[in-house]
């Protein structure tokens, strides 16, 4: 549903989503490099069940939310993609889970 | 210049306790006003959610090259100066980070001087104080409920401008764009320059908006909007189809959007689609100003809840400044003009200039304004949703995207006693997920106006509560334990035990 123009200079990044290694472009969202990479829902409601992805892309609509190196609810258009990074889809209820160490 | 920036760029953990004045937004109307004030010597902290400065409309300008330039036109472009003035200047910065919170100081005698803003950022909250605080927190896109809007591959168009600003996207595959008001031909514009293949521009301008909005033709005609409107309908007739006077538009498909039908000329069509951008138009952001307690009024003519300010951007809060669209809709060059004029406004309050001086600077700041706003009217009237995109007929369609709740649900519970969106939560939960009703609040309020037969500035708006952003327990859990805290962590509390709120009556 995206592709991306190559006339900007950037650096690659690689980062994990749902376990499969995704490249992106250094400075990314993790939701623009989702799109990017042909995903359309990252996650499911806690009240249906339905598929959601990005709608906003500017941090007001929270349908991005993603699991992001164990953190459940982040929001994927407002956190910069790191090389390594584990991305995960949010099934309904995010889970209360320990947090990782800071 | 760049250590000059590095060195006044601050992770939360770094920021003083206190600061003359902290902006919140870094979009035109946030920029101008900390440049205003930093000029004026006021120790000035902006604070904002995205990485660069810019704010949505000049998003990612900074790191922009000339190859955006020609995509993105000379109105975005000109935006790297208003960020570069700021960077230049003396005030602090600290990107990537949300204000969730504003609590007012009083002193012994009960008088406001100051307030106290909760920040977070990267997992650590802190609240730092100021004695002047100016929200430029800008627009967002009005919601536009219609069946299937919550399908993957249905997103707004401003999502898709984002996506191009930032990371160099362009939607690919089978595109549709479709709604209405001034930016819908600029998006078309910018996404089919940057190489996108758009099958179809479907507009929902109501075809009685013409007749409205000539009467306001006048200043139009001398407003630069006319030219640049002419040259972006061209363009976007040239490279794909327009279709006009479009109804009952809706998004189909099965765990993702398939297809995009709707009605014009009596018969319904339908066109296969990946990926269906919606807009009709921008509407303020107004969770913060609200939660802070601001006044707000029904704005007829955009059709939308605005906080009151008086001419100096001040709003009924002391201390409490607001600038830019989040105040009204006016565009960007407005914006940044009202930023200025905010920013001497603050300047003057901390006595750092003269009255005399104050009003001596805004001047020609005024006579930029009033030309800035030349022809707003007649694109306010021309594009105004068609009730049936505000007020959706079809009670299927979902209003809350966060609780998936229903027109018919709403309605139901109108005439089970729900009088107000306040009440409304309590019944539904609607406006009570995550994004704070921020895609539902103005709809819910319509609907209710609708089902009741009065008008929206009887029903009113959600009362929001601080935090305005989610936070974390543990983010919460570190602060310490002030007034703000407090008010935080009780507002739940609050919203479900009080309910004095004059605009909630009953259906008689």
């Amino acid at each position: 549903m995206f592709r991306r123009l190559s006339d900007h200079a950037s650096s690659e990044v690689t980062f994990t989503f749902d376990g499969l290694p995704v490249t992106a472009s250094a400075g990314d969202s993790v939701a623009a490099a989702l799109l990017a990479a042909g995903v359309r829902a990252c996650r499911t409601t806690p009240v249906s069940g339905a598929p959601r992805g990005p709608y906003c892309m500017m941090g007001v609509c929270f349908e991005c939310l993603v699991r992001i190196d164990g953190m459940d609810n982040c929001q994927g258009c407002l956190v910069t993609v790191q090389e390594g990074m584990k991305v995960e889809s949010q099934r309904g209820s995010p889970t209360l889970a320990t947090e990782p160490a800071q | 210049m760049t250590e000059g920036i590095l060195r006044r760029e601050r992770g939360i953990a770094d920021l003083a306790d206190e600061y003359d004045v902290i902006v919140v937004g870094a979009g035109p109307a946030g920029l101008s006003a900390a440049t205003t004030l930093a000029e004026a010597k006021a120790r000035t902290l902006l604070v904002d959610e995205n990485q660069t400065p810019g704010g949505q409309i000049y998003r990612a300008v900074t790191l922009a090259q000339p190859v955006d330039r020609q995509r993105l036109g000379e109105e975005y472009w000109r935006g790297r100066i208003i960020a570069e003035d700021f960077l230049r200047s003396a005030a602090e910065y600290a990107p990537a980070a949300s204000a969730w919170s504003i609590q007012p100081l009083q002193n012994e005698v009960g008088r406001t001087i100051g307030h106290e803003v909760g920040l977070s950022s990267n997992g650590m909250a802190r609240l730092i104080r100021a004695r002047q605080v100016v929200l430029a927190t800008g627009a967002l896109e009005r919601p536009f409920p219609i069946p299937g809007w919550t399908l993957p591959g249905v997103m707004t168009a401003g999502a898709a401008q984002i996506a191009l600003k930032t990371s160099t996207l362009v939607p690919s595959g089978k595109v549709v764009i479709a709604g209405t008001g001034p930016l819908l031909y600029l998006l078309a514009a910018q996404l089919i320059e940057a190489g996108a293949t758009v099958s179809a521009v479907l507009d929902t301008t109501p075809r009685e908006n013409w007749l409205r909005a000539f009467r306001h033709a006048p200043g139009f005609l001398v407003s630069p909007y006319l030219a640049k409107g002419l040259r972006l309908l061209g363009t976007v007739q040239r490279r794909t189809r327009v279709i006009r006077w479009v109804s009952a538009l809706a998004a189909e498909g099965e765990g993702g959007l398939r297809e995009v039908t709707w009605r014009t000329d009596g018969r319904e069509h339908r066109m296969p689609a990946d990926l269906l951008l919606l807009h009709q138009g921008v509407v303020p952001n107004v969770n913060f100003s609200n939660a802070a307690g601001c006044a707000h009024e029904w704005d007829k003519t955009q059709l939308t809840f605005r906080p009151r300010v008086d001419e100096w951007s001040a709003s009924s809060v002391v201390g409490l400044s607001l600038a830019g669209d989040g105040t009204g809709i006016g565009g960007a060059e407005a914006a940044a003009i009202q930023g200025r004029i905010a920013g001497l406004g603050c300047a003057s309050q901390l006595g750092l200039i003269a009255p005399a001086e104050r009003d001596r600077s805004a001047v020609p700041l005024r006579n930029s304004l009033a030309r800035a706003m030349r022809g707003r009217r007649f694109l306010d009237e021309l594009y105004r949703p068609g009730k049936a995109f505000r007020v959706p007929q079809d009670s299927d369609t979902i209003v809350c995207r966060c609780e998936e709740i229903s027109v018919g649900q709403i309605r139901a519970s109108v005439n089970a006693g729900a009088g107000g969106p306040n009440q409304m939560k309590v019944f539904l939960r609607c406006g009570m997920g995550p994004c704070q009703g921020r895609l539902c609040g103005l709809t819910v309020t319509e609907l209710i106006a609708d089902e009741r037969s009065r008008h929206p500035s009887e029903i009113g708006y959600y009362r929001l509560r601080f935090p305005i952003k989610p936070l974390k327990l543990r983010e919460l859990a570190a602060l310490p334990q002030t007034e703000t805290a407090k008010v935080a962590v009780l507002a739940d509390l609050a919203d479900t035990h009080h309910s004095a709120d004059l605009n909630e009556r009953k259906p008689q």
